[in-house]
């Protein structure tokens, strides 16, 4: 094991409440705060707690976005990532394109491990990884929750809806990360100073000789269809005889 | 025509409904004829099950022993291989769905439509994004296969009542060994799977402990029904992650879903919307799930619940 790649998306704020613009053209993000999407943080905490057992793993943080991702690469340095890649990029490009521009640099890198997050919270697409994967003609290990590495494999357990599953798979290998595989870490002040001293290369789509295409035309944006407020009971009882009025239980 | 390439979802033994309500979703598209594919090490009568659904015009077997497991990487090539004769290919929005289906989708080189919600027309669907407060309407290039998973809280289970033909089909793909099966450990219960129960009981950080989660479980079984919770309660270790309910757990459309101590996150709303009935039992007449509640009760769960539980008698 000497080197893992870790896949980042510059993402809406978690805590952010998205709303529609009216004319149905997109989702107001203007002066919307952003963010390291939360499982790519996860998979980046994986990454360094690798480094920390085995010792002498570089970890690079790779994404790609605006200039401004710049912003969430440093954030993944301050974390304790070695080096960051950025592939500037002023459109969005979809997953497959990701995955392309993502073997490029794994083709460049020649990572044993490429950890992602098993969804990013903008588009909720959950493909990257698993497309990632089949191009680079490597083994998936979707929805990790705990990821052993020993000597030229990994052994994952995975969440999937029946419980959890095992499986192990020869490295290098792609892993996207659930949940509960573990808690990133705080950056804290001295850190984020380091981080500043940390190589930040920018590269394009162009260089990596990647062309992004549209496959999916987005022809308008609406926002969901409100449930309506019900009724409130007063307690058990009226709520039993209004349920079993409606042949609900 | 549009022929549509169903991937089935089974454990060996039965077809998961999942299977049925991609049925559904593929009778929407015009001019549509639909086929399921079955992968496994004998599908034999797991392939009977499936031919029974209605609207299905035939069932394609693919048996050998390494599709024992439902491996992506040693699936998505056969796949692939079958998809050739089909212009849409369609897998559930499970978790075997989900891992298959973009390695597949890569593989023919084309992008995913995840999660679909509704069939527009043949190549244009909604979908949810930002963990469904926004639906974007989107169109694929009809020159090229459509990849899709189904997001399958949006439809109901097509009827039984086909009488589809079943063909056994060997292809010839050579399949990767870097991935092997190891075990599996479910957390399997006598309770309804959650993913297709009719009716869900589910419960919040409120509960404060997983012994308290009992008092749940017992009133689930009362009403026949599978036990969920919500995020909070999951990473405070109260419940197990296979029964969370939401954006980053499982999507589910019950016909009674009933949160108790759930204060309703937009994150756990995503994963309820689509239920006919929400009841909402809460301490606190602010929270959030009151608003979409079909029902809402203010009160102390540890009181409410085994007063609920004894009015459904035994």
């Amino acid at each position: 094991m000497q080197k893992i790649m870790v896949c980042i998306k510059r993402v809406v704020d978690y805590n952010v409440r998205i709303r529609v613009k009216p004319d149905g053209s997109g989702v107001m993000l203007d002066g919307v705060k952003m963010s390291v999407n939360p499982f790519d943080e996860i998979a980046l905490e994986e990454a360094l707690r690798i480094k920390e057992r085995v010792g002498n793993v570089e970890v690079v943080a790779v994404s790609i976005g605006v200039a401004d991702t710049q912003q969430q690469l440093r954030t993944a340095l301050a974390m304790g990532a070695d080096r960051a890649i950025l592939v500037q990029s002023d459109v969005a490009v979809e997953p497959l394109t990701a995955a392309q521009t993502f073997l490029a640099l794994a083709k460049k890198e020649n990572p044993d491990l490429i950890f992602l997050g098993k969804q990013a919270i903008d588009d909720d697409a959950n493909q990257t990884g698993q497309m990632l994967a089949a191009i680079w003609e490597r083994p998936q290990a979707t929805y990790a929750s705990k990821v052993e590495i020993g000597g030229e494999k990994a052994t994952v357990t995975r969440e999937i809806d029946a419980g959890l599953e095992t499986i192990e798979v020869d490295l290098p290998a792609v892993v996207t990360v659930d949940l509960r595989l573990n808690e990133p870490r705080y950056v804290k002040l001295p850190d984020i100073m380091k981080a500043k001293k940390k190589p930040l290369d920018v590269t394009s789509l162009d260089a990596l000789g990647i062309r992004a295409e549209v496959f999916l035309k987005t022809l308008k944006t609406e926002p969901p269809a409100q449930r309506q407020k019900g009724v409130m009971v007063k307690d058990v009882a009226e709520l039993f005889g209004a349920l079993k009025k409606k042949g609900l239980i | 025509m549009n022929k549509v390439l169903i991937i089935g979802e089974h454990d060996g033994k039965s077809v998961n409904p999942a299977t049925a309500k991609c049925v559904t979703c593929a009778t929407a598209i015009p001019d549509v004829e639909i086929t399921i594919a079955l992968f496994g090490a004998d599908t034999a009568g797991v392939a009977a099950q499936a031919a029974a659904i209605a609207g299905v015009k035939a069932v394609v077997r693919v048996d050998r022993p390494e599709n024992e497991h439902p491996l992506a990487a040693i699936f998505a090539p056969q796949v692939v291989a079958l998809a050739a004769d089909y212009t849409h290919v369609f897998g559930p929005s499970t978790s075997f769905g989900k891992d298959l289906m973009p390695r597949v989708a890569a593989l023919l080189g084309v992008s995913q439509v995840s999660d679909l919600m509704a069939v527009e027309s043949a190549y244009k669907f909604r979908r949810p994004i930002y963990a469904g407060n926004a639906i974007i309407t989107v169109e694929a290039d009809a020159a090229r296969k459509l990849v899709a998973t189904v997001r399958v809280a949006s439809f109901e289970a097509a009827p039984a009542g086909g009488t589809a033909a079943v063909e056994s089909k060997s292809l010839s793909v050579a399949l990767p060994a870097h991935t092997r099966y190891v075990g599996a450990k479910s957390g399997s219960t006598d309770r309804p799977d959650l993913q297709t129960a009719a009716r869900v009981v589910s419960g919040g950080r409120a509960l404060a402990s997983a012994d308290n989660f009992k008092i749940l479980y017992s009133l689930a079984d009362k009403l026949g029904a599978a036990v969920g919770a919500s995020r909070a309660a999951v990473d405070a270790g109260y419940a197990p992650n296979e029964m969370q309910v939401g954006q980053t757990g499982k999507i589910i459309s019950p016909e009674i879903y009933i949160a108790i101590g759930i204060s309703g996150a937009i994150q756990h709303l995503t994963g309820i919307k689509d239920a006919r009935t929400i009841v909402a039992i809460n301490k606190d007449g602010e929270a959030p799930i009151f608003e979409v509640a079909d029902y809402g009760l203010v009160g102390d769960l540890f009181q409410v619940v085994p007063e609920l539980e004894k009015l459904l008698g035994t």
